[in-house]
């Protein structure tokens, strides 16, 4: 496939590791922030390419990992309700909350679907109007332009009986909280290429100056993230701390902005809470007044419910870079993608998830040492 | 769940907010949202995420990136693995 194909080629990848390798004399260690680029790097063994000295962490942005179990536990209420169709984009289905999954709630007779895009929730709901169709609204910046848009053309539309569970994330609270606390390792970040093809990469720029940090946007092939981190590499190398673009081909500094204007006619920035992190002020999306009639919450009256997380899953850790999959007790023992006790386990972007797919057979001994 | 897949637009109707099209994913046709990339016409590649195709593919740029690696790729095969450039 055009724009994918050539961006995975083996030779050239080993090419681009060798440059990487010859000009890296200190150990560094980088975040990918986002799930995508945590997926393709273990996809394709991309950490196994690179010289001893350079550790990847990986980063925060799964947005079905970060979803707080409070909200899971608000979409499954709603879900077993009789009058409810339940849209959601299919990761979200068996992430655990307190008392079973989205799935769960499926196989006692809820009404759950799965849906490829919001307007398809929106179409249900037009064609279902004695229904409540209720659509799952999650998802980082790349995400919310979809879903202000559904929310935008059923106002419009007067679609009454459609609304949304809001849980969206922004990504660069979430880097400056990492950044700020005490534990952080991280030296130079990989932003996600697609959260800044909606949202331009000026917002990083003052992370970058403040805390002295490399920030190179960059995409999701194997090529796209070997040159990320070589882009990374050289700036640390060099002493220098700003904010470069690797995905030119869809990265704008400004952004897309009529995907912006109408996010911003839908949504207002709000705290936000996060799975395995905590609450994160200005870190989220939620309806502005305007829309307030499509708030799911309000509707079935679930504002005022709070849920405390527990659990021995360190997934708050794994997001937070500190510590890698196999360092938990739990992993691919008591924890695996079909009895997950964290969110990190559940979505193939999760980071437990990734290594329970592709690396689960190797050998435990090498959790200490550099492929961990 | 920021996958965004680039197709190409085979045909586009409606305008602002309702503004449609049909994209091709390696020969796989689905329809798609255009109303963020006004400036797409037939025949672009469009990264689409979720229904809504969120950018238009700067073939300048792709074939830079493409160019970059061809290079890198070349001074690798000069040289003995593990050696510098």
């Amino acid at each position: 496939m055009k724009y994918v194909d050539e961006y995975r080629d083996r030779a050239q990848a080993e090419g681009c590791a060798r440059a990487i390798a010859a000009i890296t004399t200190r150990p560094w260690s980088i975040m990918e922030v986002c799930g995508g680029q945590t997926h393709s790097i273990v996809r394709y063994g991309i950490d196994e390419l690179l010289p001893e000295k350079l550790t990847l962490l990986h980063g925060p942005g799964c947005p079905v990992c970060v979803t707080p179990l409070e909200l899971i536990d608000k979409a499954l209420r709603i879900a077993a309700r009789p009058e409810v169709i339940f849209c959601s984009f299919g990761d979200m289905l068996r992430v655990p909350g307190s008392g079973g999954d989205l799935f769960s709630v499926k196989a006692q007779g809820g009404d759950v679907r799965i849906v490829y895009s919001p307007l398809d929730a929106l179409k249900l709901a037009r064609e279902n109007p004695q229904r409540q169709v209720v659509f799952f609204a999650v998802g980082f910046e790349t995400t919310a332009p979809a879903n202000a848009m559904a929310v935008f053309q059923a106002h419009a539309q007067k679609i009454a009986n459609f609304s949304v569970l809001v849980s969206h994330v922004l990504v660069p609270p979430a880097i400056e909280a990492l950044l700020s606390a005490p534990d952080n390792r991280t030296q130079a970040f990989l932003a996600a290429g697609h959260v800044c093809t909606v949202m331009g990469f000026e917002e990083y720029l003052p992370l970058a100056k403040k805390y002295r940090v490399p920030i190179v946007v960059t995409g999701f092939e194997p090529l796209d993230i070997l040159q990320g981190i070589l882009m990374c590499v050289r700036q640390l190398e060099e002493g220098r701390a700003e904010v470069e673009n690797q995905y030119t081909r869809s990265v704008k500094r400004e952004g897309n902005r009529p995907a912006q204007e109408l996010m911003a006619k839908v949504f207002r920035v709000v705290a936000r809470k996060w799975r395995g992190v905590g609450e994160i002020p200005r870190s989220g999306f939620g309806l502005r007044d305007e829309f307030a009639a499509h708030d799911a919450e309000a509707r079935f009256g679930l504002v005022d419910y709070h849920v405390d997380e527990d659990s021995e899953c360190i997934s708050g850790q794994v997001l937070r870079g500190v510590r890698k999959p196999r360092e938990c007790p739990a992993f691919g023992g008591r924890c695996t993608p079909e009895r997950p006790l964290g969110a990190t386990m559940v979505s193939s972007e999760g980071a437990c998830a990734a290594y329970y797919q592709y690396r689960r057979h190797e050998q435990t001994s090498i959790t200490a040492g550099k492929r961990s | 769940m920021c996958l965004a897949v680039p197709g190409k637009i085979l045909s586009a109707t409606g305008s602002d907010t309702m503004r449609t099209g049909v994209v091709s994913f390696g020969g796989a046709k689905k329809e798609a949202s255009l109303a963020f990339v006004p400036e797409a016409i037939v025949g672009d590649y469009v990264l689409v995420h979720a229904g809504f195709a969120i950018s238009v593919v700067d073939a300048a740029e792709a074939a830079q990136t493409l160019e970059y690696f061809r290079q890198i790729g070349e001074l690798g095969e000069l040289e003995e693995p593990g050696g510098k450039p």
